[in-house]
């Protein structure tokens, strides 16, 4: 074998004579208890993991648990209810507690009806809030607005409840109904006295209650959109109105559905603020004038004073109604959101 | 590029462009009026009625003047320490799953599952409490209270748990298992601590939304007009109160409402700031 | 003082692709060991499998026999964290505890395995931060300053005080001072002469010289096979096999 010139400095000599103090006293080391005890290679730490492993898969089966609880409890409660009106209960308009009469129909048509409301105020405004915030606001804008929007999402139900009695139904009793109905009565959608509550106004807190989370969501879609769209539209010469439209919105479009939808779910679930302005009667009507009623408005309205167990088993069915509908409208949701992004979103979607 | 060539955009495209631009800029701006305005009337209406009386009377007779809501406040203050502390412990050991042992399907299910709690409206949540717990008893109480509201915590602390310990990077397990320390303890005592404050916010967070929740409480605490500290009598709760006043045909009780939501607006900004403050500074305190 | 490994018909995998081919080696007692190699050939999965860091990845395996003394380290009943707890390791990326501070860092070992007697730990941390050539820099902001707040060299030196901490019989080192700025390096390397009268250093190095400069035996790996094995200086003046050579002089790798 030819020898290998010698290039590599074989061993090297350390800078200094003796080596640095070690230990104080330069003492040999000493053995810790822990060290000694290890060298008989038990199998500690192994119950630990065990024990933590199911520990924690605990917590996350309990979570199923709460779910299938939720489930099981609302069937289980109001199946006097579903035994004795069976389909009727979804499709029957009355609701008469003193009779024993029980149909949810007015309450599904709240439902639907504000929270349809709501979004038709709602998305325009949020659509047009997200294209702003991720296009053409400035960036040290950008934090400001955003922030101003969420904060929307922390106020709580129950004082939007009470703004809504006290600020906006008399605003829309004196100042927009009365308007409404002198120029757009011809429609219908405007008839009866203007009581200020009603449906108008349940549409006009939801919309803004939703605002946030339907703004946030369509933000994440939008940017999701790959950068080479925008810039392919943009190079065929568009105004950047036409990229917005064609490069962005085109291709979010499954994306911003979901957060409609998502919205849609955040709207039909609200409780105490609508409760507060819907003006709580079990009618049909075309006017959105018109005082109206929702499922969980009658669940929180009524639940404290039905008295026989019918009447408490229709309620409990309403929200069992509820619940159904909630599910599917936010599994849908999830899944268009989801089928664009990729995966979790950052935040939670509280 | 000169100005007859045949590429000039348009008048009515310009035109577009300005009214399509102007229509978003003008949608933020009304998006950001609400919040100032329902903040104003708060403040402006519920101002007035902060006093000493507020904090520490109870409500007066119906029609009389004066009085507060204490009793409101300390039952609120129980009825969400019970939840926090079903709520945060549930939501930690559900974070720690999702990150740490539920890389697969098993764990899909159970994040499917916390996104759909998530979205189920709070009043079924209270009927639900009300079901298993005000019927097993067979009366209302501050517990049920806490059961509905830690429910509803369980899954934002638990998503939020689970997105920063998938932050914490693979390195400094290594450099805790490498040192010998066991899987669970590396995962408890490294991994969970050096995600610590991104849990903390996901906990204020949960926290600063149920403390404002009325729904879950209706059938469960169902609200007390009288002293109560006792977990297994009914208990007031300030967002009840206030529903219950906003309603109620009293002026008086209106204006305790006002002042109910401004001391419930105040509180919960309050805690979102201390947490805020409380999380950034104090990384480095030396713990056993 | 420090144990020697025997390695036998060790073979790993990750998944189905198998990164280790029937290793077999002896790792001398209070020695310096290098282990270079070109990229991909195997030297840190096989200084993960003597700690048993290997199995901490998904569909990792392992067969084949290594000896840590008088103790089989995948002998039946061994538990892996009783291994690791003789064996230290430094990473290739300095990983200090990110929450922690400089005190707390190196007490870690000590703390988490439930050892909280407060003057010994005093004297332990300070003890093994003189070890590792970094008390002088750090001792007046113990408990003040986060691990991650040192410079790159500095939390190198960190990790390796962490390490003797728990006063391991044998140093793993995974190419420690690749991340790291040459004066920092040759802190490192002059930290290493010092060590290996106390413990077994078993150091992964792509850098030649480095192995040149600081250790005792070499062990050459290629593509999952240990080619050679032998005295430093015998190898990189006289190699036996011609693959050793051909990568001595930089032919490849």
């Amino acid at each position: 074998m030819m020898q290998v010139p010698l290039k590599l400095r074989v061993g090297k000599q350390p800078e200094r004579e003796s080596s640095p103090e070690k230990a104080p006293g330069g003492q040999p080391v000493r053995k810790l208890a822990i060290v000694s005890r290890s060298l008989t290679g038990r199998r500690e730490g192994r119950a630990g993991d065990t024990t933590f492993r199911l520990l924690v898969v605990a917590c996350a089966v309990s979570l199923l648990v709460i779910v299938g609880l939720i489930c099981f409890e609302l069937v289980k409660q109001s199946s006097l209810a579903t035994h004795k009106f069976g389909l009727k209960f979804l499709t029957t308009t009355m609701w008469n507690p003193v009779s024993g009469e029980f149909g949810s129909l007015p309450f599904i048509y709240g439902t639907i009806v504000s929270s349809l409301l709501g979004l038709l105020i709602a998305v325009p405004l949020s659509m047009g809030t997200a294209l702003f915030l991720t296009e053409i606001c400035p960036a040290f804008l950008r934090r400001i607005l955003g922030t101003i929007v969420e904060l929307l999402a922390a106020i709580p139900s129950v004082i939007f409840g009470l703004w809504g009695i006290f600020v906006l139904a008399p605003f829309l009793r004196i100042y927009v109904e009365p308007w409404l109905q002198q120029h757009f009565g011809w429609s219908g959608l405007f008839s009866g006295p203007p009581y200020g509550i009603g449906m108008l106004a349940a549409g006009i807190i939801l919309a803004i209650m939703v605002l946030p989370i339907v703004a946030s969501v369509t933000r994440e879609v939008i940017m999701a959109v790959p950068r080479q769209q925008r810039e392919a539209v943009l190079a065929l010469g568009a105004t950047k109105w036409e990229v917005l439209r064609m490069g962005v919105l085109r291709n979010a479009r499954v994306g911003i559905v979901g957060a409609v939808i998502l919205g849609l779910g955040r709207a039909i679930g609200e409780t105490m603020a609508v409760t507060m302005v819907i003006g709580n009667r079990p009618e049909i009507s075309k006017s959105l004038l018109a005082p109206g009623y929702t499922l969980a408005s009658v669940i929180a309205n009524e639940f404290s004073e039905a008295t026989d167990d019918l009447y408490l088993s229709a309620l409990i069915e309403a929200a069992l109604v509820l619940f159904v509908i909630t599910l599917i409208v936010n599994a849908l949701a999830r899944l268009l959101v989801w089928s664009v992004t990729r995966g979790s979103t950052s935040r939670s979607l509280a | 590029m000169p100005k007859s060539a045949k590429l000039q955009v348009s008048t009515r495209r310009r035109v577009m462009n300005w009214l399509g631009l102007g229509a978003i800029t003008l949608a933020t701006l009304v998006v950001t009026v609400p919040l100032f305005l329902i903040l104003g009337t708060v403040i402006y209406h519920g101002i007035g009625g902060l006093n000493w009386a507020f904090f520490t009377q109870m409500p007066k007779p119906p029609g009389e003047v004066g009085g507060g809501m204490a009793n409101a406040l300390v039952g609120s203050g129980i009825i969400l320490m019970v939840a926090s502390a079903i709520g945060i412990p549930f939501g930690i050991g559900t974070g720690i799953f999702l990150a740490e042992y539920g890389r697969n399907v098993y764990g899909d299910v159970v994040r499917f599952t916390a996104d759909v709690l998530n979205g189920v409206p709070s009043i079924v949540i209270g009927i639900t409490a009300y079901a298993l717990v005000v019927i097993t008893q067979r009366h209302f109480s501050a517990l049920s209270g806490g059961v509905a509201l830690g429910i509803m915590m369980v899954p934002t602390v638990g998503r939020t748990t689970e997105a920063v310990l998938l932050m914490v990077p693979q390195s400094v397990r290594e450099a805790a298992l490498g040192l010998g320390i066991p899987q669970w303890r590396t995962t408890l005592s490294v991994v969970v601590r050096t995600a610590m404050s991104g849990i903390v916010t996901g906990i204020m967070l949960a926290f600063a939304r149920i403390a404002g929740e009325t729904a879950p409480l209706m059938f469960t605490a169902f609200g007390n007009q009288f002293w109560n500290t006792n977990l297994n009598e009914p208990t007031a709760a300030l967002p009840l109160q206030i529903y219950v006043y906003a309603l109620g045909p009293f002026d008086e009780w209106h204006r305790l409402a006002w002042t109910g939501a401004f001391v419930l607006i105040a509180l919960i900004a309050i805690t979102m700031i201390l947490f805020r403050f409380a999380t950034s500074r104090g990384v480095m305190r030396e713990t056993t | 003082m420090g144990v020697g490994i025997h390695v036998s018909h060790l073979n790993a995998w990750f998944g189905s692709k198998q990164a280790l081919y029937d290793i077999n080696m002896e790792v001398p007692a209070n020695q310096a060991t290098a282990v270079i190699g070109p990229s991909g050939c195997g030297k840190s999965t096989f200084v993960r499998c003597v700690n048993r860091m290997h199995e901490t990845v998904p569909e990792a395996r392992v067969e084949g026999k290594i000896q840590i003394g008088e103790t089989e380290v995948y002998g039946r009943g061994v538990s892996p964290v009783s291994i690791r707890r003789r064996i230290g390791m430094v990473f290739q990326k300095p990983n200090p505890f990110p929450t922690m501070s400089i005190y707390d860092n190196v007490a870690a070992g000590l703390k988490l395995n439930g050892f909280h007697k407060r003057r010994e730990l005093d004297e332990i941390v300070e003890r093994s931060l003189q070890h590792a050539a970094l008390w002088d820099e750090v001792k007046d902001d113990l408990k003040k300053k986060s691990g991650i707040s040192l410079s790159g060299g500095q939390q190198q030196r960190l990790c390796i005080a962490r390490a003797l901490a728990v006063q391991p019989e044998i140093m793993l080192m995974d190419e420690p001072a690749s991340a790291l700025d040459p004066i920092s390096t040759s802190k490192i390397e002059d930290l290493i002469f010092q060590l290996k009268e106390e413990f077994t250093i078993v150091i992964v190095t792509h850098n030649m010289q480095q192995a040149a400069r600081v250790a005792d035996f070499t062990g050459f790996f290629l593509m999952g096979k240990l080619i050679e094995f032998d005295k430093t200086e015998k190898m990189f003046t006289n190699p036996a096999d011609k693959r050793t050579e051909d990568y001595i002089t930089g032919r490849f790798g």
